[in-house]
This record gives C-alpha cells, sequence and structure tokens, in this order.
C-alpha cells in the first residue's frame, strides 16, 4: 500500500491521518497505486472493488480536497447540508459515510439524476430549491455538523453566510471557491481574496488549498462559524 | 405541538398524514422557515414519526417524490414555455408589420403625410376621424400600436426565459437566438442531441420552401446566420464562422440540458476562434 509520491496526501501507512472514516485508498484492478474510494451502491459507472467504489478527484471537488491532503474536520457520521449537489455525483460519496445528506440543486435537469442516486441511498434527500433562498428550504433541513458548497456561482461568499443558519456552532464549511463564476476577467488570486474577506464576515477560515491539477482556478476553504 | 415556536417555524410534515406524498410534497415546495429546527425531534413528538430512522425514511420518500415530481414539471413547462413565448412574438411582429402596411396604404387614400410601419401607424391614432370610414383607419392603426407593445413584452419574457431555460446558449448565441433555436429543435432535448452541423442549418428548412416558392435564393445558413459572427464575417470566411459558432452553440446546448452549469469560458473560447478565423489571410 506505500508509497512515495510527495504530491499525494497519502504517506506511508497508506492512509492520510485526514481522512474521515469511511474513506480509504483501495487497490482497483488496473491501476499501480491505491485509489481513493468510499463504500456504496455505484451511481455513474465508476469503478468498483467488492463494496468499494473509486472517488475520482477530477469529477469531484471534495474528492481532490482529500487527494490533496485537507483536513475536511470529517470524522463520519455527520448530518451535512450540500449546496450545488448537481447529478450528486459527490454526494453520493459524501453519503457514503455521513449520517445524513441534505442536498440543493436548483437546476431541474440534473435533479433527475440526483434523485436516480437518493433512489438507492435512504440518507440522501434531494431538494429543488435555490441555495440564495434558504428560508425555502429551512423547513425541511436541521441544524447540520457540515456544509459542503460547490456552487458556481456569482455571490459564492453570500450563499455561504446566508446558509450559515444551517451550520451548528462547532460545525464545519467546506467549500470550493471557482474564480470564474465570480469574474473571469481577473486574476483568480484577487478573486479569492476577496471571496475569503467576505467570507470572513461569518467564518473563521482555518484551511485554503489550491485544487490544481484536478480543478484549475479552484480554491478549497475550510472554516468555522465564527 | 412546539409550543413557544412561530407559526413560520413549522416543519414540513405539520399536518401531513404519513403517506400523503403529493401532500407531502406541496408542503417541501410551498413552505417556509426563516431557520432550521430539530425537524426529526419534532417530528417524533407530533407522533408523525416513530423515531429518527422512521423519519429519514418519510423524509426520503418525500423530497425524492417531490424533487422528481417538480424537476419534471419544470423540465416540461420551461422550454414549452419559451416555445410558446417566441413563436407568439414572431406572429405578434408579423402581424403588427403587415397591419402596418394595410394602415399606411388605406389611411393615404383618405389623409395627407401618412407615413409607412408602426411608427406611421402610431401617427394615425392621433389623427382626428371625420367619418365612419376614418374611424375604420384610426381604430385599426391603434391595434397595430397595441399589438407592436404585446410583441415587445412577448420579446422580454422570451429573452428571461431563455436565459433560465438554458444560460449558456443564451450567453453565445444571445436570448432570441437560443429561443428560435430551441424552438426550430422542438426542445433543448432534442437540441442538446443533434449534431453540430445539424445545428448550423437549422431554420433553413423554412428558407429552402421560400427558395423553391421563387422568394428567396438558396439557403447556405440556417437561422445562426443572424449572428453578429457570422453576418459580421466576410463572405469568403462566412462558412467557417458558421461552423465554429454552431460548434460551440451545440456544446453550449448540451451543457444547459445535462448540467445547467454556467460555464462563462466558453465565450472567451469562441470569441477567440472568431478572432483568429477573421484576421487569417489578412495581413
Ligand atoms: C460545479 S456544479 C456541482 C458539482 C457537484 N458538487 C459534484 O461535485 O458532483 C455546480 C452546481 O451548482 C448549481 N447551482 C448554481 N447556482 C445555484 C443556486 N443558486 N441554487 C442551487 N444550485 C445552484 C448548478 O446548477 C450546478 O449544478
Amino acid at each position: 500500500m506505500s508509497n512515495d509520491s510527495s504530491e499525494s496526501a497519502k504517506d506511508s501507512s497508506g492512509n492520510s491521518p485526514a481522512l474521515s472514516a469511511g474513506v480509504t485508498y483501495r487497490e482497483f484492478e488496473g491501476d499501480s497505486e491505491p485509489q481513493l474510494a468510499t463504500r456504496g451502491t455505484p451511481v455513474y459507472g465508476e469503478r468498483t472493488e467488492g463494496e468499494w467504489r473509486l472517488w475520482d478527484p477530477r469529477r469531484s471537488k471534495v474528492g481532490a480536497m482529500y487527494e490533496k491532503g485537507l483536513d475536511l474536520r470529517l470524522d463520519g457520521g455527520e448530518k451535512v447540508l450540500y449546496l450545488g449537489a448537481a447529478s450528486g455525483t459527490t454526494a453520493s460519496h459524501v453519503a457514503d459515510f455521513a449520517r445524513c445528506v441534505y442536498a440543493v440543486e436548483f437546476a431541474a435537469r440534473p435533479v433527475r439524476d440526483l434523485v436516480g442516486v437518493a433512489d438507492g441511498r435512504s440518507n440522501l434527500f434531494p431538494l429543488l430549491e435555490d441555495v440564495r433562498t434558504p428560508a425555502s428550504y429551512a423547513h425541511v433541513v436541521e441544524p447540520v455538523d457540515a456544509l459542503i458548497q460547490d456552487v458556481a456561482t456569482r455571490g459564492q461568499a453570500q450563499v455561504a453566510r446566508a446558509n450559515r443558519r444551517f451550520l451548528a456552532d462547532d460545525g464545519v464549511l467546506i467549500m470550493a471557491i471557482k474564480a470564474r463564476s465570480e469574474d473571469v476577467t481577473r486574476d483568480p488570486a484577487d478573486v479569492f481574496e476577496s471571496v475569503l474577506a467576505d467570507l470572513r464576515e461569518a467564518y473563521e477560515i482555518l484551511d485554503t488549498e489550491r485544487l490544481e491539477p484536478f480543478h484549475d482556478d479552484h480554491l478549497a476553504v475550510v472554516a468555522r462559524p465564527r | 405541538m412546539t409550543d413557544g415556536s412561530s407559526a413560520e417555524e413549522r416543519g414540513w410534515f405539520e399536518g401531513l398524514t404519513r403517506g400523503d406524498l403529493d401532500g407531502a410534497r406541496d408542503a417541501i415546495e410551498t413552505g417556509t422557515a426563516e431557520r432550521p429546527a430539530d425537524w426529526p425531534e419534532q417530528a417524533i413528538e407530533a407522533g408523525f414519526a416513530d423515531d429518527e430512522a422512521d423519519y429519514y425514511d418519510a423524509l426520503g420518500e418525500a423530497t425524492r417524490h417531490a424533487a422528481r415530481e417538480g424537476a419534471a414539471e419544470r423540465e416540461l413547462s420551461d422550454d414549452q414555455q419559451l416555445i410558446h413565448a417566441i413563436r407568439a412574438m414572431d406572429d405578434a411582429e408579423r402581424t403588427a408589420n403587415e397591419l402596418a402596411e394595410q394602415v399606411a396604404e388605406w389611411a393615404g387614400s383618405r389623409f395627407e403625410d401618412v407615413d409607412a410601419g408602426i411608427e406611421g401607424a402610431r401617427a394615425i391614432t392621433e389623427r382626428e376621424p371625420h367619418s365612419p370610414g376614418d374611424e375604420r383607419v384610426t381604430d385599426l392603426a391603434a391595434r397595430v400600436v397595441d399589438l407592436d407593445a404585446e410583441a415587445t413584452r412577448l420579446r422580454a419574457f422570451t429573452e428571461r426565459t431563455a436565459g433560465s431555460v438554458a444560460p449558456n446558449l443564451a450567453a453565445l448565441a444571445g436570448p432570441v437566438l437560443a429561443a428560435r433555436l430551441i424552438a426550430l429543435a422542438g426542445g433543448l432535448k432534442t437540441l442538446a442531441r443533434k449534431p453540430s452541423g445539424t445545428l448550423q442549418v437549422l431554420g433553413a428548412e423554412e428558407a429552402l420552401f421560400a427558395h423553391l416558392r421563387g422568394q428567396a435564393t438558396s439557403p447556405k445558413h440556417g437561422v445562426i446566420y443572424t449572428h453578429e459572427y457570422v453576418r459580421g464575417t466576410r463572405p469568403e470566411e462566412r462558412g467557417s464562422a458558421a461552423r465554429a459558432l454552431a460548434g460551440k452553440l451545440s456544446i453550449a446546448a448540451r451543457i444547459d440540458h445535462y448540467s445547467g452549469d454556467r460555464r462563462p469560458e466558453l465565450e472567451d473560447e469562441l470569441d477567440a476562434r472568431i478572432e483568429r478565423i477573421r484576421t487569417r489571410g489578412e495581413s
């Protein structure tokens, strides 16, 4: 299981100390190196090894965060609010190790797939709602331990701040900021700075990490509420 | 049940019968609350669920039903609404122009200084009618002005709807052309499935019939010809520009249909392609 790639988050034990329970590196046939994986029903044609399903960091920002060695402060078993679930690729992996996942997505087309993913997962709750109007789903969503946000829309800091109300005081915000969604013409580093400044109004930033080479011009942020 | 909590703090399950999925969908879609609360606990206290696991079963069933039905309804309605809107807009504009022509001709036989077009009709509505015949003409002119105003409102509605049904396509093509392409294909889904070569000539069918009726020359492009990137490119390079534009529009339509994610970089890529096409061979 050991490998000595310095780029990689996993160390001699094969697993990063930052990995949550239920997230691990497994050997998959055809790969020389162990790959990130969770245990659950496969959903998008990903490779499997027994009960384990490969979690491709190229297709998932949270997967890339683990791959980059970020400590997401998740032990497994959390209640999660996931903003920008799209077809549920990442949300399905999170549901594999979380107590439950409330998955909000406002585009009708991906929600159809998201419902398909939720059909096989009793702890994944799809919500066809707009993340900019939390009051439209606060009558369904309970307070959570983790807020995961990947909305790729302008105003990403405002979305995180507006949804602060769902997060327990000792909870964690895990967010992918996409620079291009805020402003295509500005330098991504500048965009990240202004989004972070806005975020600090409601959160204390614990860690940040660029997601290259998995996702260009994306910044991962781990934060806790103020 | 939940003493002391205000009316807006009611959970989605309040007053619902277990198993009433349509009622649950309605409660999820229309309900609101300012803040979240320990809904599982409250649902158990209210007798809606036996324990947390039972509550999650009910919530799972309800949210899947609501999301599935809501998404299907929205998908179906949004692009069909857009198609109705652009057709009505075209009809209203065309009819207003045809009637304006009729008004100008008739009014010209009765009044001095009559101008053609919608503005001409608007001026006629200000004239004092002196006979039943005058009155028919000024009334008809008023209908032209009303119809033109409705066409403008339909255009605004079409633009708004196109932007929400197909944000990437609307950004690249402009909302009206995006709506025309969706209407010609019969829907966003069918448009997303067409190869870009087909998209490139969509709308040329009509021009082809016009050509066969002897009213037009043979078509070289479909409706995408109205895009500045085709029309504004010099004739020798127009084919390349149309191909490049159609290629990006079909990618945009696919993203809109399959993910809904906004991709501003598509515009940059298209701009760069057209720039290259337009400058090659120069110097
Ligand atoms: C990058 S995708 C998310 C991908 C997903 N997190 C994954 O890894 O599987 C961003 C999603 O956010 C959604 N989104 C953007 N603005 C939104 C809003 N205001 N409310 C709800 N969803 C939104 C988009 O429709 C899109 O599906």
